[in-house]
């Protein structure tokens, strides 16, 4: 099938078997391989993408689904600087392998979004809000991005410094 | 992955239709389906999409909502009226998955998702559900995340959703179109069906029917609580979650429906909980008996035996914060 | 020249009297960049042009194999080839094995079993014609109970365990198991391999180029010399990567059958049968103590399980050998021969299990000795290896012991079970001893000095561990360069080769050749300076000898210097004891309700010789500490109890930390140099704080609601099950 992909502002027309999923034409037709193939069934979070600003799975979408989408990948935060949260993640030493780590940052992105739309999480005390950036949330909302190295001190420092620098 | 075609469907009318055909599925968040596909668990030969035919929308409605099947889960979980009159609902939902899925996954996919049985999953060992008639890797299997109540000697596999233990609770109604442009409503109670000797047979959608949007009534009680219990902090299936939906009067619970998850092929409830409990003062004794009346009659496979002691200590735990 | 150096005694410490002031600090990792902009490949990133598409297939059962269809899976649309080649591998090789393991594809041995592979013009076709392709198995499965085989294997003992047992005041027999766990690397093992004429060249995902280039090259018949493995960036390995696994080798096969290049990714569902897992561990620990605490007998026996033919057996009692003093012991594993997949080293293999199941009986003697748990492990700690008789090279578990203490806030704890509640939650501490033998294996580096910097070249590896950023601070430090006047090139079997990541020993190893490497450098220098190296100051870029002090580019001019470093372990590690100490400690919560724990927070003080950077020596042991967590409450593997397959072979049911599930975690380091470690006096750190730490968290939960769990890991069905019994 013949469709067009906005990645990043900008437009990709490819032909492609509709079983393709959203993650392997970013990586295997478009060389976009920052976003990361780790179980290729939603269960691990390192293919995680902005679709619309939001957080998705890649690997659990079909690319011609995704027509006249904005797709965001972790090639797309950065516009020659590193955005706060990718320098705070070096900082922090939010990585070890670097593996899950695109999908990290992009998970950590539209999360800030969530929380300050006022979205709230399974731990929140209240469904009513204000929504703060507790330990406790900051964990549960990053709970859909395993990292087996186990950076999380590294990673919610980093989050919680990107924060900061947004404020 | 087999081969399918794909078609984008424009309205309803036409995704009932191309949805009819032999070998058809629906796919909106895809986020279980694909996993399944990939695995060639199941296999459709044509998908259509029903992502844009305007069903993400939720409005007010006979005092209650509306909510369009392809609603994601977590606007679901975020709306307003949601979290303010049927906060069990919003924290059912935040209690599945994680960030990312609840994104992409939708009311109607929640619904319809598949068991996490396993052997379900391996197509190299036998499974009821997937191929009828080859029989039940499970049984003689492992079996810790199995059904205690409702199963039969065919199939023991769980229905893994949260959302939907939370809606049985809530008296939901399930609204489906038909491929000749039929539209019915299915209480939650009448959705589904057990295994007995069908286990493929998950709910009673024929072909081409299109779950369209889930009617959640005004809310009959105040006192809402989801509570589940799983493996690990987040991101993973309930081993036992209970929704209890509960108003008091006077010291007394007025109404009382109670829907139970990791413990049957469907979310669960029993008539004979609701009813117990309703009309009573609460007390730990009353709860110990609706824990017995529940489970009067449940089969356990070894695995899964803790599932006894653990409702148990969790229903008259919830029962207690829910009336207090 | 080159600088070779086999450990036989005591290094001198030069790194403390070197001016650049670069090692030990928390510098940033210099590959930061790449990775958090998706710009660092990994294995399978890298699609050279007319590259084909692989898919494993999995045998579905046991004995004797059929594919029935093949004929009909080669005519499917896309498909190039169904390839069963005699020379596919059946699991992924030991650590080390430097030789091909058991290979052919007639057979399966265990169910999930590589015994094909699929290749088509894409991924999507060559995924649907693997599954399409039908294998039947003739035979029933092999045994794959632990327990239901006559076990290989003998325990070594000293003295008398049994009179010990019987005349002591105090005494523990406690029965602990282990399940099984896997590495779950986040990146899949994955391999792109091509061919140029009789040359063979495969981007893959390994942790130890040059065993796994003479491993690849046996499992296909070729020289050797031939393979040039390249993994610049590795996804993690954990022990999973070390051996050359199933889709190197048939990507290999398959792109020379096809003479193209060939992809091969594992499913990660695959990755859970075909690389090999930790073994699960039955341990019977018997402890007798007087009543002052002092061990009189030490017991330590292990039931641990591989396939037929595999040379591994998960270490179990290796600490045990050494950890405490007790003049009465009896130690060892016992292997029972099983068709389940193959077992293999996973991060810290034998002390990860071990010393966890080993502290937690500790801690059973100190409650019933009424002491407190620190104590009785001061109390016991050996002046000499016990069973050997040779001394430490360091000693450092007391030292970590009250540093730990004294941080966590040990002091004033109340040690009676079952006394602080929050809600329905019941608090309690507890605390471990941890401790991971030092290995150093033979290592080489070699480093290019000119005007403009110094690059550092070696097949060693990164898997995360931070080879980048600790070689380039070696490297700056003795040459008087700045990080960013340092390049590390590192996973291409074309450079030196290095040590390897694995068994903790890639940092002081690699770490300690490229040290060498910029001796003969530093040496070089100094003999155009006309001085003695010891002498010879560099820093910045210059180099100071007395009262001289010349720019480096101005004293090499246009020159190129290269300096190479070799370093193999001698009677050092013979004659001497050498392990790296710690002590772990842990809060947490108990639900009374469900059973449900969680962790809320932990601390451990490590020793390991000197820090070669503190960010990535910190990030190192939060790994492992999580590891801890996961071993004790949530991860384990679960085989079909009729045929062994794994049934939870998938991250939504093998349940790995989540975010969630680790608490704020403290990492202390007494810092310390061990000069028979090497002239780095440097240990390995990697795998320390996954040793024992799952006992402080098992120790706590007694502490905290009475429940003594021996089974792991604690999942919330078995701790209700101790607290129904109470």
């Amino acid at each position: 099938m013949q469709i067009t992909l906005t990645i990043n502002g900008a437009d990709h027309t490819l032909d492609l078997d509709p079983r393709v999923t959203l993650l392997d034409a970013l990586r295997d037709h478009l060389g976009l391989t920052g976003s990361r193939k780790g179980c290729d069934q939603g269960q691990c979070g390192a293919c995680t993408v902005l679709v619309n600003g939001r957080r998705i799975n890649s690997c659990l979408s079909l690319a011609v689904m995704h027509e006249g989408d904005a797709i965001t990948t972790v090639e797309g935060l950065s516009d020659g600087a590193l955005s706060p949260l990718q320098q705070a993640f070096i900082e922090h030493d939010g990585f070890q392998c670097g593996y899950c780590t695109p999908g990290q940052i992009c998970s950590a992105t539209a999360m800030l979004d969530e929380l300050a739309a006022g979205w709230p999480s399974h731990v929140s005390p209240s469904l009513d809000g204000p929504c703060e950036l507790t330990e406790a949330e900051l964990a549960e909302r990053m709970s859909g991005n395993l990292c087996r190295c186990s950076c999380y001190p590294g990673i919610n420092a980093a989050i919680r410094d990107a924060k900061g620098h947004q404020a | 992955m087999k081969p399918f075609d794909y078609l984008r469907a424009e309205n309803t009318a036409a995704a009932c239709h191309a949805g009819a055909g032999r070998g058809a599925a629906f796919i909106a968040g895809g986020t279980n389906l694909l996993d399944l596909m990939k695995l060639e668990v199941m296999a459709p030969g044509k998908l259509v999409d029903v992502t844009r035919l305007g069903l993400d929308r939720i409005e007010e409605e006979a005092g209650g909502l509306r909510i369009g099947a392809t609603v994601p889960n977590s606007d679901l979980a975020a709306d307003t009226r949601i979290r303010r009159d049927w906060p069990v609902l919003s924290r059912a939902l935040l209690a599945g998955a994680s960030g990312q899925l609840r994104n992409k996954a939708t009311t109607g996919g929640n619904l319809l998702q598949r068991t996490r049985c396993p052997y379900f999953y391996d197509t190299d060992t036998p499974c009821n559900k997937r191929t009828p008639g080859e029989g039940c890797a499970a049984l003689g299997g492992e079996t810790r995340n199995h059904a205690i109540l409702g199963t039969s000697e065919h199939c023991i596999a769980l229905h893994p959703s949260d959302m939907a233990v939370a809606l049985r609770a809530l008296d939901a109604q399930v609204e489906v179109q038909s491929p000749e442009g039929n539209r019915r409503a299915y209480d939650m109670d009448n959705f589904y069906c057990l295994p007995g000797d069908t286990p493929h047979i998950e709910t009673m959608l024929e072909p081409g029917d299109l779950v369209t949007s889930v009617f959640l009534p005004a809310p009959k009680g105040d006192r809402q609580v989801y509570r589940k219990v799983r493996d690990r902090a987040s991101y993973a299936f309930a081993l036992v979650s209970i929704a209890a939906v509960i108003r008091m009067e006077g010291g007394r619970i007025a109404h009382a429906a109670i829907g139970f998850g990791g413990l049957a092929p469907q979310p669960w409830r029993d008539i004979e909980v609701d009813a117990t409990l309703t009309g009573t003062t609460p007390s730990a004794a009353l709860f110990d008996k609706v824990a017995d009346i529940l489970l009067q009659g449940a089969e356990t496979h070894g695995g899964d035996d803790f599932k006894i002691p653990l409702v148990r200590r969790l229903l008259p735990a919830v029962l207690e914060e829910a009336t207090a | 020249m080159t600088i070779r150096i086999k450990l036989d005694d005591k290094s001198e410490d030069r790194a403390d009297s070197l001016a650049q002031g670069l090692l030990g600090t928390p510098a940033d990792r210099p590959e930061g960049h790449l990775k958090v902009t998706g710009a660092a490949t990994y294995a399978a990133d890298d699609i050279p042009g007319g590259c084909a598409f692989g898919v494993l297939v999995r045998a579905p059962g046991q004995g004797a194999l059929t594919a029935t269809n093949a004929d009909d899976i080669r005519a499917m649309q896309g498909v190039l080839a169904v390839i069963r080649d005699p020379r596919m591998v059946r699991n992924s090789a030991q650590g080390t094995a430097n030789e091909a393991p058991v290979q052919g594809v007639d057979s399966a041995a265990y169910t999930g079993q590589p015994i094909a592979l699929v290749v088509a013009e894409s991924f999507e076709q060559a995924r649907h014609a693997a599954n399409a392709l039908k294998i039947t198995a003739d035979g029933p499965p092999g045994p794959v109970d632990p327990q239901a085989v006559e076990p290989e294997g003998e325990p070594d003992g000293q003295g008398d365990l049994d009179a010990a047992m019987a005349d002591a005041p105090h005494s523990i027999d406690a029965e602990y198991t282990t399940a099984g766990h896997s590495s779950a690397p986040m990146e899949p093992h994955a391999a792109v391999a091509a061919w140029d004429g009789e040359n063979l060249t495969v981007r893959a995902s390994l942790q130890m180029l040059k065993y796994n280039r003479n491993e690849l090259a046996d499992c296909l018949g070729i020289d050797p010399a031939r393979v040039r493995l390249l993994s610049p960036y590795v996804g993690g390995g954990f022990g999973s990567k070390l051996g050359i696994s199933a889709e190197t080798v048939a990507a290999a096969i398959a792109a020379k059958e096809l003479d193209r290049p060939v992809r091969v990714v594992q499913h990660r569902r695959q990755v859970f049968e075909t690389i090999t897992r930790r073994s699960e561990t039955r341990q019977r620990i018997r402890l007798a103590a007087s009543s002052d605490g002092r061990l009189t007998g030490l017991g330590h026996e292990a039931l641990v399980s591989n396939l037929p033919d595999e040379s591994f057996a998960e270490p179990v009692t290796q600490a045990s050998a050494f950890a405490y003093a007790a003049a009465n012991r009896l130690i060892g594993e016992r292997v029972a021969r099983l068709h389940r997949p193959a077992a293999g080293s996973v991060r810290a293999p034998g002390e990860a299990v071990g010393v966890t199941a080993f502290e937690c009986a500790m801690d059973e003697l100190a409650v019933q000795l009424g002491l407190d748990p620190i104590e009785l492990r001061l109390r016991n700690i050996p002046e000499k290896d016990p069973q050997s008789g040779i001394p430490f090279s360091s000693h450092m578990l007391a030292e970590t012991l009250q540093d730990g203490a004294k941080c966590f806030g040990w002091q004033g704890r109340n040690p009676a079970p079952r006394q602080q509640r929050d809600g329905e939650w019941w608090i309690g501490t507890g605390m471990a001893a941890a401790f991971r033998v030092n290995i150093l294996s033979e290592a080489e580096a070699r480093i290019t000095l000119t005007a403009g910097g110094a690059l550092v070249e070696t097949d060693m590896t990164d898997i995360g561990t931070g080879t980048y950023a600790i070689l380039t601070q070696i490297a700056g430090e003795a040459l008087g360069l700045p990080a960013d006047r340092v390049t590390v090139k590192l996973g291409d079997t074309e450079y030196p080769p290095g040590s390897g990541s694995g068994g903790s020993w890639g940092a002081a190893s690699t770490g300690n050749a490229t040290w060498l490497a910029a001796l003969d450098l530093r040496q070089q220098l100094a003999s155009m300076m006309e001085c003695d190296e010891r002498d010879l100051t560099l820093k910045d870029g210059q180099a100071t000898c007395g009262n001289t002090t010349r720019a480096l580019s101005d004293l090499l001019g246009g020159d190129t210097l290269t300096g190479h470093g070799h370093i193999d372990a001698g009677k050092a590690f013979e004659d001497v004891r050498q392990s790296t100490f710690g002590a772990h400690f842990a809060e947490v919560a108990v639900n009374d309700i469900t059973g449900e724990i969680r962790v809320r927070r932990m601390l451990g003080s490590f020793a390991a010789g000197r820090i070669l950077n503190q960010k990535t020596a910190r990030s190192q042991c939060h790994g492992g500490m999580t590891w801890g967590i996961g071993m004790a409450l949530t991860e384990g593997l679960v085989h079909d109890r009729r045929d062994g397959h794994i049934v939870n072979r998938d991250l939504a049911e093998y349940h790995v930390a989540t975010n969630a599930d680790v608490p704020p975690l403290e990492v202390h380091f007494v810092e310390e140099r061990d000069p028979w470690a090497g002239p780095m006096q440097s240990k390995g750190l990697g795998e320390l704080g996954i040793c024992g730490a799952g006992a402080a968290i098992l120790n706590a939960l007694h502490h905290a609601c009475g429940v003594r769990l021996r089974d792991m890991p604690a999942t919330p069905d078995r701790v209700l099950g101790g607290l129904e019994r109470l």
